[in-house]
């Protein structure tokens, strides 16, 4: 029986039941200003001049910054952490409908709204580019002439062996290819941006409350982009509500506050409206994929090779590893063993809004495995397969693990077929498929979809992984009080994935204390040791393997004063049942809290430890970790309207050990909610001027409890062997598997009309388009 | 120009001048500091702002302060009482209801008032109650157990705080 | 979030008072103001001086009267979909609330706020056509009935004046009569794409009056009368129930935006008049 492990409620719960979480909007300090951003309506155009005069003279503003005041200060511009630069206010020209142009800073937040009004901005409207797909074209508008760039290519980016793959697909007895798009989307949570800025001109130091997955990172840059020494910087992450990368950024209004906090002398709190989240904050995917399977005509598939078009928007923002300008895309090679693989990707500029790694993406891992998942279930198609049946046949098989892929990527730990085995028995995979067969025979669509993915979570060894050069590494601090108690101070930034309860508990687990008497500290960077934050479902691979090795380091240190308090040779001990006890003498065995307190007290101890029992540990992981799952969905589609219900939804989650399988729970819940999201419903589309036209929840549409069925989930246990409590993280992977399971039912729905594919979201229109034979480009307006 | 605007909330009366375009969740949040009562949208969709308006749920986004004058308001600060959880509280975090936290008032809020008229719904009957209300997190379903938690264990009276 | 411009207030303590008050410059009615406010937030509308009239309390009801179902104005959404009286007579009334909006703006919103909002996709629009009401406009000189097939101007327009208030909403009641609504969104509380009511007046099996009303594909008066013409005394068939439709999808002016393409939409007409006449005609016939 494990102390700590196992399900247990969550004791962040007491406080947000009663309203009583602190969100950024909460923080309310003494003599607070509001600030509020003036915003482009034109999706490209030069500015010809900004008037501020009126907005200066309203009664209750006391501050207006522009980007010249800004260029005064060298902040007009800052550095993104794609290492491209982004402009705070807009100097010369805006780049995309929204981008920020002017921050007014007043008494309260309507009179601010109100001053927006009384700015007046010349524009001189430019050509836009807003169809990725011709932003290379020889004519089309350039963006970043900022950058003296004569066109809009960012990168260019390929992983895998070409020339190999090529003569795989040259001889293959089966190839099938589809285009398809991972439409933009935007992770919305609950909770939009902000911050409280709060600069005191008399001790140089800087508070900040921000919605902010990485308070530590953020702290950094703004010690390098606004020149204020990082020692005098104090960045506090309070409850958040709602990150899913959203909230990785810096974003202009962030900075604009602390400037304005520094002009007026008095605290400046920003918080934008949804239509600004959506407009201007990450967004993400926006990747136009090329996708290529070559198989043999037994079900064999032997390659796959991959060509994507990125819109990165006017700035390129998205948020990855230095050294992976297309995330971990590399893992398109999927959960099969292939005998070649090969991606190019090209990443170019529009006039939308930056970002693209977001939205429990795992860097590009969402893209990657919708590809493959898709072109899985054509490749059924082609060859006349069921779908399971065909993973089933090409799945990776328990001993060939650790797995090295066509692309490098070495999966750590899995037993694909059992997993998969299993989501089909919860399904009744057989009996759905002849009910599907009844069902067509009288003219209703029923549709199956299997989705089984593999995830590369956890940055990263910090050899290969850093951001704007700091190493995705993870420090922590546990201290053990006399009394016995202890502090946990981490470096990740829980957005309400329970990280109080669980981190309490995998202290408990290694120390044998209860998790009510471990507390957590994380969120302020004057209390917290310096890490990376959360995202990219690192925290338990990076922080939680960080916590089991500095509590393991504690419970070593408690070996040697439980020796010096039995008169014995650490050598004597063994742990068990929460204490060290004399080998065979259990009787003798000392909890934690009892060595703790020996080890404030004047009790002789030995060289080389200093007393308490306190530790650190900075964790730099050996590699990612791999979690993955099988997922089937089922549904059924009125051809007479399109309308998509889901009917059931199955995940099992291979995740490792679990901490908290109540909590696991609840992350693979809100993900596949999110899997429903994008597949039938939500988008960010652009008119052919540019205009964006998803910039309210009228438009981006949210599911909501009637379109979410009652998940049903299974589990298996398949441990990391490289993590010191073998497990995994689950934060994104149903966000990760959910959306090819969900179309992948969707068109085997539509299969008695023919129908190979169809781009999300499959609203109903899609889906009645589609059974015409007539499916339509989802990233433009349609008219 | 401001009006004097006398609400209720949570039992206890206020009187407050304010601009008449003053929106009700702003009036609960900034005039009163009863921060638990969240926004999180501009056009009335996401329901973080679920708050009673004489015993009716309300988008208090989309309502004045000055439609509420000489009425009655319910916020989520209201539903422990003499130090006791009421069951929906109790229930969500025995369910694990909520997981940022940000929703969870405005769920509650509407459940307690759906229990009040129907103390056992059917589960179609809770989806389609919070439809209205959006969660980012949780995917719902355990929203709507921490809402049958409630209704199975309202003899129960109410949770032991801690 | 999104706030209002300046804007003053004032509470209507009578009809009285509440049309004196709108008989000013620049006042508007303040209902549930699930629409009006917003706009407001948007800053779409400004209006100078809000008239909040939610107290008036005897503008709220709905009752059998006679051969006439009477609404009030002020009746809120969810008080129309909880009506038994409602329901009993116009199902359409039930099948429309149970998609407009969601269960919390459908306890605030008014009946008559939706109608006067006149929001090309208002599903209440059409199903009040559908089921030829008549609307009951109270000026300070007394009442004045106006079809609701006359009722909106276009978009956003009635034709309420100054000094106007909408009081509230008759429905003839016949015997013989089934209606029903049905509608398409790409997800719940979401506008309409598209969306058809149906009302049928039976007698042994044969049309005696059809109304066929559809929401948010600019059909004039969002009335489909061609298609209520071709059904007048012919048998209650499947048959007739798809000729009818096609007319109607022939006589609207869908318009492409995200919601759908405009064969789309225009196929939806057909495909929902269809289900609405032919789930209206098995109500008729209990």
């Amino acid at each position: 029986m494990t102390a700590g492990f196992g399900r247990m409620l969550r004791k962040e719960d007491q406080r947000f039941v009663r309203g009583m979480g602190t969100y950024v909007d909460d923080v309310y300090l003494p003599g607070m200003l509001y600030g509020a951003v003036l915003r482009s309506p034109h999706p490209h155009a030069r500015i010809a001049s900004i008037d501020t005069v009126a907005a200066e003279a309203h009664p209750k503003v006391r501050a207006v910054i522009t980007g010249e005041t800004l260029a005064g200060r060298d902040l007009a511009w800052m550095p993104t952490l794609a290492g491209d630069r982004q402009a705070v206010l807009a100097t010369d020209k805006v780049r995309f409908q929204g981008q920020e142009v002017a921050f007014v800073v007043a008494e309260d937040h309507y009179a601010a709204r109100d001053a927006l009004e009384l700015i007046d901005v010349e524009y001189e409207p430019l050509p836009a580019v807003a169809d990725a797909r011709r932003a290379l074209d020889a004519d089309a508008p350039v963006v970043r002439d900022d950058l003296d760039l004569t066109g809009n290519h960012i990168f260019d980016w390929e992983s895998g062996d070409a020339e190999r793959t090529d003569q795989v697909f040259r001889d293959a007895e089966v190839t099938v290819s589809q285009d398809m798009l991972y439409p933009r989307v935007h992770p919305a949570p609950l909770e939009t941006c902000g911050i409280v800025a709060d600069f005191n001109k008399v001790s140089g130091k800087l508070t900040v409350w921000a919605t902010t997955q990485a308070p530590h990172a953020h702290r950094t840059l703004y010690s390098l982009v606004v020149g204020l020494p990082e020692h005098k910087i104090r960045v506090i992450s309070p409850d958040i509500g709602g990150g899913f990368g959203n909230k990785v950024p810096i974003y202009p209004g962030y900075l604009c506050a602390i400037v304005g906090s520094m002009i007026t002398g008095r605290p400046v709190k920003w918080v934008e409206d949804r239509s600004e989240n959506l407009m201007s904050t990450s967004f993400a995917r926006d990747f136009h994929m090329r996708g290529e399977m070559a198989a043999s005509r037994d079900g064999k598939i032997r390659a796959v090779r991959v060509t994507v078009l990125a819109d990165h928007g006017a700035f390129n923002g998205a948020a990855q590893p230095t050294k992976y300008p297309a995330g971990f895309f590399g893992v398109f090679t999927g959960s099969y063993d292939l005998e070649a693989a090969h991606c190019q990707v090209t990443g170019v500029y529009t006039n939308k809004a930056p970002g693209g790694v977001a939205y429990s993406c795992s860097f590009r891992i969402t893209e990657a495995v919708y590809l493959v998942e898709r072109m899985v279930d054509m490749l059924a198609f082609e060859l006349d397969l069921d779908p399971a049946e065909l993973r089933m046949r090409n799945l990776l098989r328990p001993e060939q693990f650790p797995y090295t892929c066509q692309t490098g990527w070495t999966y750590d730990s899995g037993d694909y077929p059992r997993t998969l085995r299993l989501a089909m028995d919860m399904a009744g995979y057989e009996d759905l498929r002849k009910e599907q067969a009844a069902e067509r025979a009288r003219g209703h669509l029923v549709g199956i979809g299997v989705s089984f993915f593999t995830e590369a979570v956890g940055a990263g060894p910090r050899k290969h992984m850093d951001i704007l050069g700091i190493g995705m590494a993870d420090g922590v601090e546990l201290r053990v009080h006399p009394t016995g108690t202890a502090v946990l101070s981490i470096s990740v930034q829980t957005q309400g994935q329970g990280h109080e309860t669980t981190f309490a508990q995998i202290v408990a687990e290694e120390l044998g204390l209860s998790p009510d008497d471990v507390e957590v500290v994380h969120g302020d960077t004057d209390q917290t040791p310096f890490g990376l934050g959360t995202y990219g479902s690192r925290s338990t691979p990076v922080s939680g393997a960080a916590t089991a090795i500095v509590a393991r380091k504690v419970r070593e240190r408690a070996r040697i004063v439980a020796a010096a308090m039995l008169e014995v040779d650490p050598e004597d001990l063994e742990w068990g049942d929460g204490r060290w006890s004399v080998k065979g003498d259990p009787d003798s065995g000392r909890t934690i809290a009892e060595i703790a307190w020996a080890a404030h007290s004047n009790l002789e101890l030995p060289d080389g430890i200093e007393g308490q029992l306190d530790a650190t540990c900075v964790y730099n992981p050996p590699n990612l970790t791999y979690p993955f799952g099988a997922y089937i969905c089922v549904v059924d589609v009125d051809p007479g309207t399109g309308k998509v219900d889901v009917r059931r939804f199955i995940a099992v989650d291979d995740c490792g050990v679990r901490i908290n399988p109540m909590i696991v729970e609840g992350q693979v819940h809100g993900g596949l909610a999110d899997g429903i999201g994008m597949a039938l419903m939500e988008s960010i589309v652009f008119d052919a001027d540019g205009n964006c036209l998803g910039g309210s929840f009228m438009d981006y549409l949210l599911p909501t409890s009637l379109e979410c069925p009652s998940w049903e989930l299974g589990a298996t246990v398949t441990p990391s062997p490289h993590h010191p409590i073998g497990a995994k993280g689950v934060g994104e992977s149903a966000t990760v598997g959910s959306p090819p399971a969900v179309v992948n039912a969707v068109i085997d729905a539509l299969r008695p009309y023919g129908v190979r594919h169809a781009d999300m979201p499959l609203t109903p229109a899609q889906v009645w388009r589609a059974i015409q034979g007539r499916p339509f480009r989802t990233d433009l307006a349609i008219s | 120009m401001t009006m004097r605007v006398a609400v209720t909330v949570n039992g206890t009366e206020y009187a407050r001048d304010v601009e008449p375009r003053l929106l009700l969740i702003h009036f609960i949040r900034d005039e009163l500091g009863l921060t638990g009562s969240h926004w999180g949208c501009d056009t009335s969709n996401c329901g973080s702002c679920v708050v009673w308006l004489d015993a009716t749920p309300v988008k208090a986004c989309t309502v004045l302060a000055a439609m509420a004058d000489g009425r009655i308001v319910r916020t989520v600060e209201d539903l422990e009482q003499d130090g006791c959880l009421d069951p929906v509280q109790q229930g969500f975090i025995e369910c694990h209801g909520l997981q940022c936290g940000f929703c969870t008032p405005a769920m509650m809020m509407t459940a307690r008032w759906l229990l009040d008229r129907n103390p056992d719904p059917a589960e179609a009957e809770i989806r389609e109650v919070l439809s209205g209300q959006v969660c980012r997190c949780t995917g719902y379903e355990n929203i709507v157990r921490s809402v049958r938690w409630a209704a199975e264990h309202a003899a129960d009276h109410r949770g032991e705080s801690t | 979030m999104q706030v209002p411009s300046h804007v003053e207030y004032e509470r209507a303590t009578s009809v009285e008072h509440a049309l004196a008050l709108l008989g000013r410059p620049d006042h508007r009615v303040l209902a549930g103001g699930h629409s009006l406010i917003p706009m407001m937030k948007l800053r779409l509308a400004q209006p100078g001086v809000l008239v909040d009239i939610n107290g008036l309390a005897e503008l709220s009801y709905i009752k059998l009267d006679g051969a006439e179902l009477r609404i009030g104005a002020l009746a809120r959404h969810a008080d129309l979909l909880d009506s038994a009286v409602a329901g009993q007579h116009f199902p359409i009334f039930h099948d429309a609330e149970r998609v407009v909006a969601d269960p919390i703006v459908r306890l605030w919103g008014t009946i008559g706020g939706s109608l006067c909002q006149a929001d090309p996709s208002e599903d209440l629009s059409a199903v009040f056509a559908a089921v030829r009401a008549t609307a009951v406009i109270r000026g300070q000189d007394g009442d004045r009935e106006v079809p609701v097939r006359e009722f909106h101007l276009g978009p956003y327009e009635t034709v309420i004046g100054p000094g106007e208030l909408l009081a509230e909403i008759r429905v003839p009641v016949q015997p013989g009569t089934g209606s029903a609504y049905e509608k398409v969104a790409r997800r719940v509380g979401d506008w309409s794409v598209a969306a058809a009511g149906a009302v049928l007046r039976l007698e042994k099996h044969k049309i005696k009056l059809a109304g066929i009303g559809l929401t948010a594909v600019a059909a004039e008066h969002f009335v489909a009368a061609e298609a209520e013409d071709y059904l007048r005394g012919k048998p209650a068939t499947e048959q007739n129930f798809e000729q009818a439709a096609k007319i109607a999808a022939e006589h609207c002016h869908p318009v492409p935006d995200q919601r759908g393409p405009e064969d789309y939409k225009r196929h939806l007409v057909a495909e929902l008049t269809t289900r609405a006449l032919r789930r209206a005609a098995e109500r008729a016939t209990p």
